[in-house]
């Protein structure tokens, strides 16, 4: 034989398996501890796919920077730049009160838990609605992919007939294809928000169980450090 | 002097329990909702095994139509040039997508698993089921764009072919992206059950081989899908809104989504033959009753191969137009796959030396396995070296190389690692000598198909090419009847598997005298897991019989 048992049976009540110490405790893990940790760990496994998941279009903007160098240098002036300055001071503020909401969990502070993550909704809200209005802007003004990009005045690149460069259009698929990405992220945090707002109202969390609070806190980290990199890379490099 | 080994008799069993993971709980919805990892597993199996059998259908249809060089039956063209793309399309796009990507780690490995860790279920067994209902969804996705419109762009759906023919291909990759998630899902399961559910006493180096395996495959499907993901994102939004990206006409680049897909793809090859050099690594010393010779090393070599694959997506497009500087990098690059590759090559074979070697069905595959994987692996080298490859590339010697490592490699060892967890999943035994049958015309009829494949294709034969000259007629033929007879093995198989379902339960807790620790358990398990933790106390693969007592 190569193994041997333990019996679990003494030390867990008369359910071998059940444990009504706590109704978040999943039969499979030994303690809450182990749990949490392993929780922890599924939700670092996911950010890393999301890294990547990102990581591709970053690639493929560097490329075609490199292949367009001027155009994506005039291109990025057409960006409001206090609009993207606005929304990243919004999200750094956001992050703040996701920490705090965070530690009221841990100090079972039911009440700030609550209203920190009503502030981090918030925040959201008004950066999807700042985009709104830059992203309107766009359309008015025809800043789009190549098919449908207008020249704009301060556009050099011109070909001998006078046709702009198709540099321009490619920056700004970029710029949607990752804010686009960025704000489905961001949405998706506003409802798992809500969902936790709703469960931290009714008292479910307590520093025994605070997991969701946690693990979606990664989340809305990652996605708050994501724009961190968008911004200078869209608004302020040259 | 010898070691007196133990005879393969099972050890007296434990009375089989009333209630098992099959019957604990009855009805449709119980498996429908169930969030137990072992009927998870099976129903995976289930899936795999029904996309299986479409992608092979799809095959012999390939090969039949490849069969006379005016494409007729009994006197009649009975297939068109646009068919027989579809037909390859969905031959590979079923194959790769629905079958090989989850074969292993979620139906066999989704099961065997948390046995083997002596862990009750996977980390998250939630996030297990909502794996399993995306592949359905993802499968009803491709089954309906083949059926409304039809692909046509062969499964790596290269630009800007793929983004200007008809048909449903925007569903066809909405699909695909669809299962990505699902085995995204799957990877960060076992990454976290093995990382945390271990049973006490078992550390890293404890782990049966099967668990490296899988583990440096989970790895990849964390890392690489992504991007993939957004690949295809890309490539919808190419289709649906022409944004530009991948399109030359307009300042894009068709060449990065070739780089953007083989950076997933590459991988990819990966997860589809790590795990079943990992069941390989089961089977072998099993049924040599004999320790693994060289452990560490075959466990690390899994993590380098995972490491590697992701630096070497480049020599699939050595004639796309990559920078001779890059081309080089690459195939330098390639060579050293060869290495942690060889390594688990020769210590198999040093765990078969000296062993006490029984030929028992899953034993059989195994060493079928060492045979076709040497050769698709030595081939692989070929190709990595770029003077042949610029001669090779497009041909059917590629076409066979790589069947010789997915279907040699990886099918082969998924059907060894079937028959060797079937008592354990189902409880029954199978009829050994059928078993041993369908092995052998598999092997035979697999060889007829693609050993002719690589003469035609050194020949110049290309891939995907409807049409062909007449000197590569008789080899057409032959290769076609190669694909009857792996048809045929196939055919017994799922006949003798079928018939040993109609059984009462009679295996033994143990048949193959296996060390891990799902052998510890009931034949089928209970409905979790173990009747108590278990606890490691030995090294996996120690077949040193017991020491007497004096």
């Amino acid at each position: 034989m190569s193994t041997s048992t333990i019996d679990l049976h003494d030390s867990h009540g008369p359910h071998g398996h059940g444990h009504a110490d706590d109704p978040h405790h999943q039969h499979h893990f030994t303690n809450m501890q182990q749990q949490f940790d392993t929780s922890k760990i599924g939700m670092w496994l996911f950010l890393a796919t999301e890294v990547l998941l990102f990581g591709g279009l970053f690639v493929g903007f560097g490329l075609m920077q490199n292949r367009y160098p001027q155009e994506f240098i005039e291109a990025h002036e057409h960006l409001q730049r206090p609009l993207g300055a606005l929304n990243t001071v919004v999200l750094l503020i956001s992050s703040f009160t996701m920490v705090m909401a965070v530690l009221s969990a841990k100090h079972s502070d039911k009440k700030k838990v609550v209203m920190y993550l009503i502030l981090t909704i918030l925040c959201a809200c008004i950066f999807l609605g700042v985009k709104y209005f830059e992203y309107s802007h766009k359309f008015e003004e025809h800043l789009l992919p190549p098919r449908w990009y207008h020249a704009q005045p301060g556009d050099t690149v011109r070909d001998v007939a006078g046709n702009v460069s198709h540099g321009y259009g490619t920056f700004f698929a970029f710029y949607f294809m990752m804010t686009g990405l960025h704000g489905i992220h961001i949405l998706v945090g506003i409802i798992l928000l809500s969902w936790i707002t709703v469960r931290a109202h009714r008292g479910e969390f307590s520093k025994a169980y605070y997991t969701p609070v946690d693990l979606i806190g990664l989340y809305w980290h990652l996605v708050d450090l994501i724009w961190i990199y968008l911004f200078p890379l869209y608004y302020l490099i040259k | 002097m010898e070691h007196t080994l133990t005879s393969r008799a099972p050890v007296a069993d434990l009375p089989r329990p009333e209630k098992n993971y099959l019957n604990a709980t009855t009805g449709i919805w119980s498996w429908m909702t169930t969030v137990d990892h072992k009927r998870i597993g099976v129903m995976y199996l289930v899936g795999v095994l029904s996309a299986f059998f479409i992608g092979g259908v799809f095959a012999l249809l390939v090969r039949l139509s490849l069969l006379s060089p005016t494409h007729t039956l009994f006197g009649k063209q009975w297939i068109t040039a646009e068919m027989y793309n579809r037909l390859f399309t969905l031959h590979g796009a079923v194959m790769v997508f629905l079958f090989i990507i989850p074969s292993v780690p979620a139906s066999l490995a989704n099961f065997v698993l948390p046995l083997m860790l002596g862990a009750k279920d996977v980390a998250f067994p939630r996030l297990n089921l909502a794996s399993f209902y995306l592949w359905v969804i993802g499968a009803v996705m491709a089954v309906t764009s083949m059926i409304t419109g039809a692909v046509d762009t062969g499964w790596t759906f290269y630009t800007p072919y793929s983004t200007t023919t008809e048909g449903s291909v925007t569903l066809m990759i909405m699909a695909v992206f669809v299962l990505g998630f699902s085995s995204i899902f799957t990877g960060i399961n076992f990454v976290a059950t093995t990382h945390k559910l271990r049973a006490p006493g078992m550390g890293w180096f404890d782990l049966p081989l099967f668990i490296w395996g899988i583990y440096a495959t989970a790895i990849i499907q964390v890392l690489a899908t992504p991007v993939l993901g957004i690949t295809l994102a890309l490539l919808a939004m190419e289709r649906v809104f022409n944004i530009g990206i991948f399109d030359p006409k307009i300042g894009g680049d068709p060449v990065l989504f070739q780089h953007f897909f083989w950076f997933y793809s590459h991988p990819a090859v990966y997860i589809m033959i790590l795990p079943g050099m990992a069941i390989i690594s089961e089977l072998i010393p099993t049924f040599s009753k004999k320790t693994m010779f060289g452990y560490r090393a075959v466990a690390y070599s899994s993590v380098s191969l995972a490491l590697l694959s992701f630096i070497v997506w480049g020599h699939h497009m050595f004639v796309a137009g990559q920078s001779q500087l890059a081309t080089v990098v690459f195939s330098a690059l390639t060579f050293l796959v060869a290495i942690p590759s060889g390594v688990k090559m020769f210590n198999w074979l040093g765990t078969m030396y000296k062993g006490n070697i029984s030929l028992e069905t899953p034993m059989c595959y195994a060493i079928s396995f060492l045979l076709l994987f040497a050769i698709g692996g030595l081939t692989g080298i070929f190709l990595g070296a770029l003077s042949v490859d610029i001669h090779l590339t497009d041909t059917y010697f590629v076409v066979a190389h790589f069947h010789y490592v997915m279907m040699g490699g990886t099918v082969i060892a998924f059907f060894g690692g079937v028959h060797y967890w079937w008592p354990k999943i189902t409880g029954r035994m199978y009829n050994e000598n059928w078993g041993r049958f369908a092995c052998a015309l598999i092997f035979i009829g697999f060889n007829v198909t693609f050993l002719t494949q690589f003469v035609m294709g050194s020949l110049g034969m290309p891939r995907r090419y409807f049409n062909y000259l007449p000197i590569y007629h008789p080899y057409h033929v032959v290769s076609t009847i190669g694909s009857w007879i792996i048809g045929l093995g196939f055919a017994t198989m799922a006949a003798y598997l079928l018939a040993s379902l109609r059984k009462p339960m009679d295996a033994p807790d143990n048949p193959w005298g296996g060390t891990t620790l799902e052998w510890t358990t009931s034949s089928p398990p209970t409905e979790h897991n173990f009747e108590d933790q278990p606890v490691l106390q030995k090294a996996p693969y120690d077949y040193r019989p017991e020491p007497v007592a004096k």
